[in-house]
């Protein structure tokens, strides 16, 4: 976290006008980036702001439309992830993509085997992985499978692999998503090592304690855009929010929500809650929290992206099941133990992942929409086809799913007409509790205004919904109250009058009550 | 590291409790002689069951191999007794035959993208048809060669031998372990198993892993087609129905994962021996029927398939598996 | 035929008959095939009550083929496969064998050998569903172990019998049509109703195309996973006793003996994807009975029989190559057909969950 960076005359990497876009759709938009010798670089945006597709784009995975990569001064196109290797350019995702079944030192070393008579030599193998390790401050069995460590080991060996396949650009793509704070702590020291060497590190990530922690610089994205690059050290937490936000903070600092009754709490809260949720949580996925949701409320869940949103909606349906806590409906104690419990007890949940875990793409529309319905009542009472047409045809006409006939594959829609049909297959059960994640994501303008509608038209008739979403508008459009969560910990709950994007932004953007350290993770 | 070997520790385990068991029942039972005996008369079934390590390593499956023993027998009785071809120079032609069988299936199987199950089922039909075409009647093989062949064998003291087909074994096996954990295809082989897109992000040169997979696993069972008309002494295009279950079972009893990515070939080994031993108490035992064998091999089977099920959990379980209603 | 039988609904019934085309045409075909072979091969004669003639004998001797097909159509519907319907076949007619030898009356015989088939699938699905072992290794079990089962039963005799009930199962006819070719359209129909007349059929496609979003919307996959075994194995039993009752005895050893390969073959060329779906019986049968008429159309036109199995290789290979999605690539779309989303991913794409930030 030294300001002083030293600067050679040409930056490590130079990126200067990239664009990329897909099928008409402008993902990078002349975007420069620049990266120093020595410095780890946060490259930050919320979803779409086109971290990845930069990330992609740079690695050669995608061709790039316009637009020049210099390392070192020199002009670069390499044309997939193996040459940006052999161009100096290595990269770790997320997901590690080592081999958990092989060992240690064959993750290191596969494909570049210190040979010996034409055999692989194995001793010369092991001690060059224990020396490259050594250097990385790991200090493992390098002949055990590389699956049975942690995935911060995993994610180091990836990282010794790229560097020491001489990388002097390093793109980290979340490396910490799913490490806990010790694991973060020991993967940033490396990362302050290799900086020592002279190597440049981008770093995507979503957890803004740890650009803090650890970054020298921020280049912040939104939809395909450069918004600016600036120094850690001057850039206050709220700016980098509102930057990443795209808020104008100053304008918006004293605005009330447009709709004051929408969040009137008096009558509400009085009233037993429909769920609540005590202690709830599950490790590695979201800290215990408390909830309770009303019938004929909204309650938002606002944070950045990776904050622990879907990961609490999962928990509440089921999907995951929760290691701790307790939650009651109607008052009464229950176990949810899977989406069917959750779906007895009148929950509904549009999933974030539509086409993975939301729609069954072969099946056709209606078929779809009914069969939430027809699980509940089970494979025995089939429901007729003349209702099965019924209930389609009026949920195509209700929530105006534009398809030529019901009997269209639901995959040939577009993104909108499935989440309305996804949304359809819930309302047909008739939910007391309806979980929406991400409503909105990936869907025309027009029929996104009409699930905003929906949302408010459903709590109206006294329906509880809990709905995650990036969009803070939206959110606090619609929410009486709203959660914001950050670094997988509910952090806030605003209601009534509280309930505006500005204060959300800055929940989320407020220091950590702990130390402030990379530790902010436990 | 005990975790890395337990599967295969376990089959030896297995493996050796079992022996002993059997030679503290019959007094003959530990000799030379039936050791050898074992390895005689698995000689073929542990050549193809190497081969099919490897496939399964890869992450594929080789249904044909059973098939492709068949067709080899027969190809070499119909060269060497109709064609009048030197043995030699039908056994070069079978291997090639064979290794090239193989590898159309490698590649249909890489360019298609098709599920190599049904493909090697494919290649298993037309390898068996092939050899009825041939000839469907037993063809014995009389050249003096394959006498003289026969002859050949390591005797021991007490008279146990080691014969031909099982010094071919034990080469095989030799030459196995060296490819599989000397070589860079062999750490290719594993990586493709483990997940081949990782593999190919990795520089693994998938296409070329892929065909010669299938090419080895087809030429060793060309040379267990060898084998086991040496054995027989006759070409018959039923021969060897159903050995391509036999090797899977070994190959699954030895500690690999069907799955591909974890396992040994010296489990196959003794997966192999684990099924031979069976077979051969069953015949010293003389009273108990030889469906025994079967189901006891099923058994072993499932407790060894339930043991990797545990074991996989327990090495990639951070975190459990989502909850299905 | 009945409308319940085929896959796709009513309101699809014009498309569902199009996409059967091809089925439907190579039946044809291979039938007037053996026609111009063999001039002969449509002539039907009645003796002693029972229907005579070649294509009696396609249906006749296909119906066991047909009704491991049955079973196998939805196991292969829910993504899975059943590797061990022939040594379920195998285990079914050792009971029936056994049993009646030692003198049992048939409504037991039948009762015991069905419900060992039931018994069978019910191992397989619970080690699926259960214990989550991919369905082809874990039916591999069965497939190994089942026939040494078989043979316990049996005491490695071939065990024959004398019974005229039993025997009329494989041999006799009602209302002159023989018996394996009714009872096969009876399971058929009784199938078909039970999956689509209740909402069977649609949880077990549901399950095949994406069993994540099922399970999401309230599915209890378990129950269908096990359910779709077991009915495959009872079917399986059918088939089993239908042969055991036709030779008149338990040839343990060859009874069933890769007919599994034959039923999936049939299901494949019946359409229903590998990869789980959309399933059609009827079409699955129909596949049974493509297979058998080649079969005869070889034996009648004085090949070898062998050449059979490289007939059937060919098929099935041209079916899967028809619906491999390199070649759907590859070859231009018909006109007017709608892009589907691309089958094929770009090779290299590093699995992530939160990164696709634009999606076209």
């Amino acid at each position: 976290m030294t300001p002083h960076i030293p600067e050679p005359s040409a930056p490590l990497l130079a990126i200067r006008g990239l664009s990329k876009a897909f099928l008409g759709v402008q993902a990078l938009d002349g975007v420069d980036f620049t990266l120093r010798h020595g410095e780890i670089h946060a490259l930050l945006g919320e979803n779409g702001a086109g971290k990845s597709t930069l990330i992609k784009t740079l690695t050669g995975v995608y061709r790039r439309d316009a637009g020049t990569v210099a390392l070192e001064g020199r002009e670069i196109a390499p044309r997939g992830v193996e040459e940006a290797q052999r161009l100096h350019i290595g990269t770790v995702y997320q997901e590690v993509n080592l081999l958990p079944n092989l060992s240690v030192a064959e993750n290191l070393f596969l494909g570049r085997q210190p040979m010996r008579f034409g055999l692989v030599d194995r001793g010369a193998m092991r001690r060059r992985a224990r020396a490259v390790l050594s250097g990385f401050g790991l200090s493992v069995e390098v002949t055990a499978p590389l699956g049975r460590f942690s995935v911060a080991t995993q994610q180091i060996v990836a990282i010794a692999r790229a560097v020491d396949m001489s990388a002097k650009v390093l793109i980290l793509d979340e490396p910490t998503a799913s490490l806990d704070a010790q694991e973060v702590a020991v993967l940033f020291g490396v990362l302050r090592a290799l900086k020592g060497r002279g190597i440049g590190i981008v770093f995507v990530t979503h957890f803004l304690d740890q650009v803090y922690a650890v970054c020298d610089r921020i280049t912040v994205l939104r939809n395909g855009r450069l918004v600016g690059e600036r120094r850690t050290d001057e850039l206050p937490r709220l700016d980098l929010v509102a930057m990443m936000l795209g808020r104008e903070l100053e304008a918006a600092a004293h605005r009330i929500a447009a709709d004051p009754a929408a969040h009137d709490d008096a009558d509400t809260d009085a009233r037993p809650p429909l769920v609540r949720f005590r202690g709830f949580g599950r490790a590695r996925s979201v800290e215990p929290f408390d909830l309770d949701i009303h019938p004929g409320e909204v309650v938002g869940l606002a944070g950045l992206l990776g904050s622990g949103r879907t990961e609490t909606v999962r928990l509440v349906f089921g999907m995951d099941r929760a290691d701790q806590g307790k939650a009651t409906v109607d008052g009464r104690p229950v176990r949810l133990r899977g989406p069917r419990e959750a779906i007895r007890l009148g929950f509904g949940f549009c999933p974030e992942d539509r086409k993975k875990e939301g729609i069954v793409g072969e099946l056709s529309v209606r078929e779809n929409i009914i069969l939430a319905l027809q699980a509940r009542q089970g494979w025995l009472k089939p429901i007729p086809r003349r209702r099965q047409e019924e209930i389609a045809d009026r949920f195509i006409r209700l929530l105006d799913i534009r398809t030529p006939d019901a009997e269209r594959p639901i995959q040939l829609l577009s993104g909108g007409n499935q989440q309305k049909a996804l949304l359809a297959r819930w309302l047909a059960t008739e939910p007391r509790l309806l979980i929406l994640d991400e409503p909105t994501r990936g869907i025309d303008v027009g029929a996104h205004a009409e699930i905003i509608r929906l949302i408010e038209r459903l709590c109206a008739d006294g329906m509880a919904l809990l709905v995650v979403s990036s969009e803070l508008e939206e959110i606090v459009a619609y929410s009486r109250r709203v959660v914001v969560l950050r670094d997988r910990r509910h952090i806030a709950e605003l209601r009534g009058g509280e309930v505006t994007v500005d204060r959300i932004v800055s929940a989320i953007a407020s220091e950590p009550a702990s130390s402030g350290s990379e530790g902010a993770l436990a | 590291m005990i975790h890395r070997f337990l599967p295969l520790v376990v089959t030896i385990a297995v493996l050796v409790v079992g022996f002993l068991l059997c030679a503290m029942q019959f007094p003959n039972f530990a000799s030379l002689r039936v050791v050898g005996n074992l390895l005689t008369d698995n000689a073929f079934l542990g050549i193809t069951a190497i081969g099919m390590t490897f496939v399964i390593l890869s992450g594929g499956i080789d249904l044909s191999v059973g098939a492709v023993i068949g067709f080899t027998t027969v190809l070499l009785a119909v060269l060497i007794e109709q064609g009048g071809w030197d043995p030699p120079a039908a056994f070069a032609a079978a291997l090639l035959a064979a290794a090239l069988f193989g590898a159309a299936m490698g590649a249909i199987i890489h360019v298609f993208r098709m599920p190599p199950f049904i493909v090697t089922l494919a290649g298993m039909f037309v390898a068996r048809g092939m050899a009825f075409v041939l000839t469907t009647d037993s063809l014995p093989i009389n050249h003096p060669l394959y006498g003289d062949l026969n002859d050949v064998a390591w005797r021991f003291d007490g008279g146990g031998k080691l014969s031909l087909p099982a010094m071919i074994l034990l080469s095989v096996l030799a030459l196995a372990v060296v490819l599989a954990h000397w070589t860079r295809f062999g750490a290719n082989l594993y990586a493709l198993g483990g997940n081949r897109q990782s593999a190919e992000l990795m520089g693994v040169p998938v296409a070329r892993t892929t065909v010669a997979v299938y090419t080895l696993s087809g030429l060793l069972a060309g040379l267990a087609g060898i084998v086991f008309s040496l054995y027989t002494g006759a070409g018959y295009s039923l021969a060897a129905t159903g050995v391509e279950l036999d090797t899977i079972t070994a190959v699954v009893i030895g500690g690999t994962q069907l799955t591909g990515g974890y396992g040994y070939v010296l489990g196959t080994f003794a997966g192999v021996l684990i099924q031979g031993l069976i077979q051969t108490y069953i015949t010293f035992d003389g009273t108990l029927s030889s469906w025994w064998t079967k189901i006891a091999i099923g058994a072993l089977l499932f407790v060894f398939i339930l043991l990797q099920k545990g074991l996989l959990a327990a090495w990639t379980g951070r975190g459990g598996e989502p909850a299905e209603a | 035929m009945t409308l319940p039988l085929s896959g796709p609904p009513p309101g699809l019934r014009r498309t569902g008959l199009l996409r059967s085309l091809p089925q439907y045409g190579a039946l044809a075909a291979v039938l007037l095939a053996n026609w111009l072979l063999f001039p002969d091969f449509f002539s039907i004669r009645l003796q002693d009550g029972r229907l005579f003639g070649s294509l009696i004998d396609v249906l006749n001797r296909g119906a066991p083929v047909a009704l491991l097909a049955i079973g196998m159509t939805m196991v292969i519907a829910t993504r899975g496969i059943d590797l061990s319907v022939g040594a379920v076949m195998a285990i079914a007619g050792a009971v029936a064998a056994t049993m009646t030898q030692a003198g049992w009356g048939l409504p037991a015989v039948l009762a015991a050998s069905l419900g060992a088939g039931l018994l069978c699938g019910l191992w397989n699905g619970l080690l699926v569903a259960l214990l989550r072992i991919q369905p082809i290794i874990a039916t591999l079990i069965l497939m190994v172990a089942g026939r040494g089962v078989a043979q316990l039963i049996t005491e490695g005799q071939i065990v024959t019998f004398v019974s005229p009930g039993l025997a009329a199962i494989g041999s006799g006819s009602f209302l002159t049509v023989p018996m394996p070719v009714v009872i096969t359209a009876a399971l058929l129909a009784v199938t078909a109703l039970l999956v689509r007349a209740t909402a069977l059929g649609l949880m077990i496609e549901a399950v095949g195309v994406n069993r994540l979003s099922s399970a999401g919307a309230g599915v209890n996959t378990p129950v269908v996973l096990v359910a779709v075994y077991v009915w495959c194995g009872l079917c399986a039993a059918v088939a089993g006793v239908i042969v055991t009752a036709d030779i008149r005895g338990a040839d343990v050893n060859n009874a069933g003996l890769w007919l599994e390969l034959d039923a999936i073959l049939a299901v494949v060329i019946g359409g229903t994807s590998l990869l789980g779906g959309r399933f059609g019986l009827l079409l699955s049968v129909v596949g049974a009975a493509i297979i058998q008429a080649m079969n005869t159309g070889i034996l009648l036109s004085g090949f070898k029989p062998e050449f059979n199995l490289i007939v059937k290789a060919a098929v099935l290979l041209a079916v899967l190559l028809l619906q491999s999605p390199v070649l759907t690539l590859l070859l231009p779309r018909p006109k007017g057909a709608r892009p589907v989303s691309a089958p094929l991913k770009p090779a290299i794409q590093p699995a992530k969950r939160e990164s696709g930030s634009v999606k076209p």
